[in-house]
């Protein structure tokens, strides 16, 4: 269960990264040669962030460890180490995991398309404009985020059950895109904010339409944003439960998939997926490290 | 539809009755304005005078909310930026920074679909002699360097009107000084038009064949920058373009070839043909380099004025020159640049000394020297705005 989470705040984190990416960097301070005394701060914060970092990490070390437990139904003791699981996720409960996976994705990438669309468009919008209860629409689109889910999710399902739209897909869809607006909104607004208009302008004066001008100035410029947002909408519908569990009816998803099978015991291919997740994401991080320092060095040289 | 031909040269730009108001205030009251094609143009003003707008309203990135504006005889006061055979060199250069330099130059003919657009970018940037960092991002040049991409990226596409809006105000003085020869000197090999905004009356007089002093939405003064500098006529050129010593009286002789006016119980003459009013309560000056400074009194002379004694309450030297501050009964303080010809100082602090200067160096105003202080802070745009408010408020309050 917790492997999903950790990927989500993985994929948080790199969207962060790209957000931040061009920023100054500060200085790491230098230690005086001052004779030291041994103080409390010495061994204090050192044996926190060791304890902090066990603790974040424990979770998903035994989610990766037991996803080779050769477990028969349950996966809560440690019986044998095997392959087995990676080899044949989808050959248990007839394929039952990979289908809710599967669901997961679709409904993470559609929504995330639909989100970071319609909230970049907002964003530029709410920065760039001046109209009618501007401040207002801004300060609603906060709403969904400060919320409880369970209110948001409960609140939707009674809208769709006074409408009659029976609960599929779409209407998983349709929840997540609601609220990963907002967290594209804040995030692309922060980026449009800090674009100096005189760019656009100056593509305007080179003989730019606007339609040329937004796809090779301001399109460009707010990439970093868009990205972030993406990436960070992706996480929010791939990781949530609560909503979901709300407006799907008798679609399964990966999270609740995992919470239902928990009162019987969660299969070890679970595991695996959530393994494979956390891995696929590390490795995202660490080629985008990889890529944005190679391009440092790469300007360094010519610089 | 973009503008597809370059300008074989320069076009004359024409302003005709533009008024621009914003919420709130008004940048521009009434300007007509003509720029002959092929001349080195300035607006100089001070911030909130409304030069920068009225680059903006050429380029089409405001519309005027009354006039016309003509480029080469045709109306453009409907078309958008994109349409206009104009280009900006905007004061933040707004170079792309996801863009390389050479793709920056290449960014207009690209949009126009020019052919060739990469190898004519290449000899644009050999104009501002930085084709080897043609492959760089703007981040990685200097300053003066991103000022040359930016020129390079606006002269390129041939406008028959460049636009420069305070190119040089980010380039520290000595950088500035070279630059202002670099775009003199393109100006004039390329021959294109140019419309210069600037705040600095330096650059203005050394770089442009013609300037216009923009204050408060309208030009006061237009003309040759020795012109300008020569015959001010209002107090505010006096004292915007270089330095003034203003003494306002009331005219008390007339002859057919100088009037005279008695400033604080002193007479001082000016030649007819410099005073703009002839009568009543005028205001003259002089250039402070045009005064003489004595250590006693100076036999009367038909063809001098002087003022004095008076006492010297500051002196600063500044190489070249030294300025003397001279306070005089009656008058108040005058200015006095003295060149630093001899050796040592020509007057010390607290030291008694008669001031003088030919008549036919001084300058008869149109309009009086205003009483508070030379440097009034009330040009600023956002004292503009509250000033413009206050006004509306008041007349609201009336009705």
């Amino acid at each position: 269960m917790s492997g999903e989470v950790q990927a989500g705040a993985v994929l948080g984190g790199l969207a962060e990264e790209q957000q931040l990416d061009g920023g100054p960097r500060r200085a790491g301070g230098r230690r005086g040669a001052r004779p030291r005394r041994i103080g409390l701060g010495d061994w204090l914060l050192p044996a926190y962030a060791v304890i902090a970092l066990v603790f974040l990490l424990i979770p998903i070390v035994y989610t990766f460890v037991f996803s080779f437990n050769d477990s028969i139904k349950s996966n809560i003791s440690w019986r044998g180490f095997t392959f087995d699981k990676w080899l044949n996720v989808c050959n248990v409960e007839g394929g039952a995991v990979c289908e809710a996976f599967g669901n997961s994705i679709v409904i993470g990438l559609v929504s995330t398309l639909i989100a970071t669309t319609l909230g970049t468009m907002i964003a530029i919008a709410i920065v760039r404009y001046r109209f009618r209860a501007r401040s207002a629409i801004s300060l609603l689109l906060f709403l969904p985020m400060a919320t409880p889910e369970v209110v948001l999710g409960a609140g939707l399902a009674a809208q769709f059950l006074a409408v009659g739209v029976p609960k599929d897909m779409l209407t998983i869809i349709l929840a997540h895109t609601m609220f990963c607006i907002s967290f594209v909104v804040v995030t692309v607004k922060a980026r449009v904010a800090s674009l100096d208009p005189a760019l656009e302008e100056a593509g305007r004066d080179l003989y730019g339409s606007p339609s040329q001008v937004f796809w090779r100035v301001t399109f460009p410029l707010l990439t970093p944003g868009i990205l972030a947002a993406a990436l960070l909408s992706f996480a929010l519908s791939f990781d949530d439960f609560i909503i979901t569990n709300f407006n799907s009816g008798s679609v399964s998803t990966f999270p609740k998939y995992v919470y239902i099978s928990a009162s019987r015991g969660i299969p070890a291919e679970a595991n695996v997926i959530a393994s494979a997740v956390f891995l696929f994401a590390i490795v995202l991080v660490i080629a985008a490290q990889v890529s944005r320092a190679a391009r440092a060095k790469r300007l360094a040289k010519l610089g | 539809m973009a503008v597809r031909e370059f300008a074989e040269r320069g076009a004359d730009l024409q302003l005709v009755g533009i008024q621009k108001r914003f919420p709130g205030f008004t940048a521009i009251e009434s300007l007509d304005l003509t720029i002959p094609a092929g001349s080195f143009f300035a607006l100089l003003g001070p911030s909130g005078c409304g030069k920068t707008t009225t680059l903006r309203l050429v380029a089409g990135l405001e519309e005027p909310t009354e006039g016309r504006i003509l480029i080469g005889g045709a109306d453009v006061t409907a078309t958008k930026a994109h349409q206009r055979p104009v280009n900006t060199v905007f004061q933040s250069y707004a170079l792309f920074p996801h863009m390389t330099v050479i793709e920056n130059v290449a960014f207009g003919l690209r949009r126009r679909r020019i052919g060739d657009a990469t190898s004519r970018a290449h000899e644009a940037l050999k104009l501002v002699e930085l084709d080897h960092l043609a492959q760089r991002r703007p981040q990685q040049l200097s300053g003066g360097q991103q000022q040359r991409v930016a020129l390079a990226r606006a002269i390129v596409n041939r406008p028959a009107l460049l636009l420069l809006d305070e190119p040089l105000g980010a380039l520290d003085l000595k950088l500035r000084r070279q630059m202002q020869l670099e775009l003199k000197g393109i100006q004039e090999e390329v021959g294109l038009t140019f419309l210069h905004v600037t705040h600095d009356q330096e650059e203005a007089m050394t770089m442009a064949d013609t300037v216009a002093v923009m204050n408060r939405g309208a030009i006061e003064q237009m003309g040759a920058p020795a012109e300008l500098y020569d015959l001010p006529r209002t107090a505010f050129v006096a004292n915007f373009l270089g330095q003034s010593n203003l003494l306002t009286g009331e005219v008390v002789g007339t002859t057919p070839t100088s009037i005279a006016i008695d400033a604080g119980g002193h007479r001082v003459v000016v030649p007819v043909d410099r005073a703009q009013v002839h009568r009543g309560r005028i205001t003259v000056g002089v250039r402070p380099e045009k005064v003489s400074l004595h250590r006693e009194a100076p036999a009367e002379a038909s063809d001098r004025n002087v003022l004095g004694p008076g006492r010297v309450i500051d002196v600063s030297f500044s190489g070249v020159s030294t300025q003397y501050l001279v306070e005089v009964a009656g008058i108040g303080t005058l200015l006095v640049f003295a060149q630093n010809i001899g050796i040592g100082p020509v007057a010390a602090l607290g030291d008694e000394v008669w001031i003088g200067w030919s008549v036919e160096h001084g300058f008869g105003l149109a309009d009086l020297a205003p009483d508070e202080g030379r440097f009034a802070a009330d040009d600023s745009t956002s004292s503009l705005a509250v000033q413009a408010r206050e006004e509306l408020v008041a007349e609201l309050g009336e009705s």
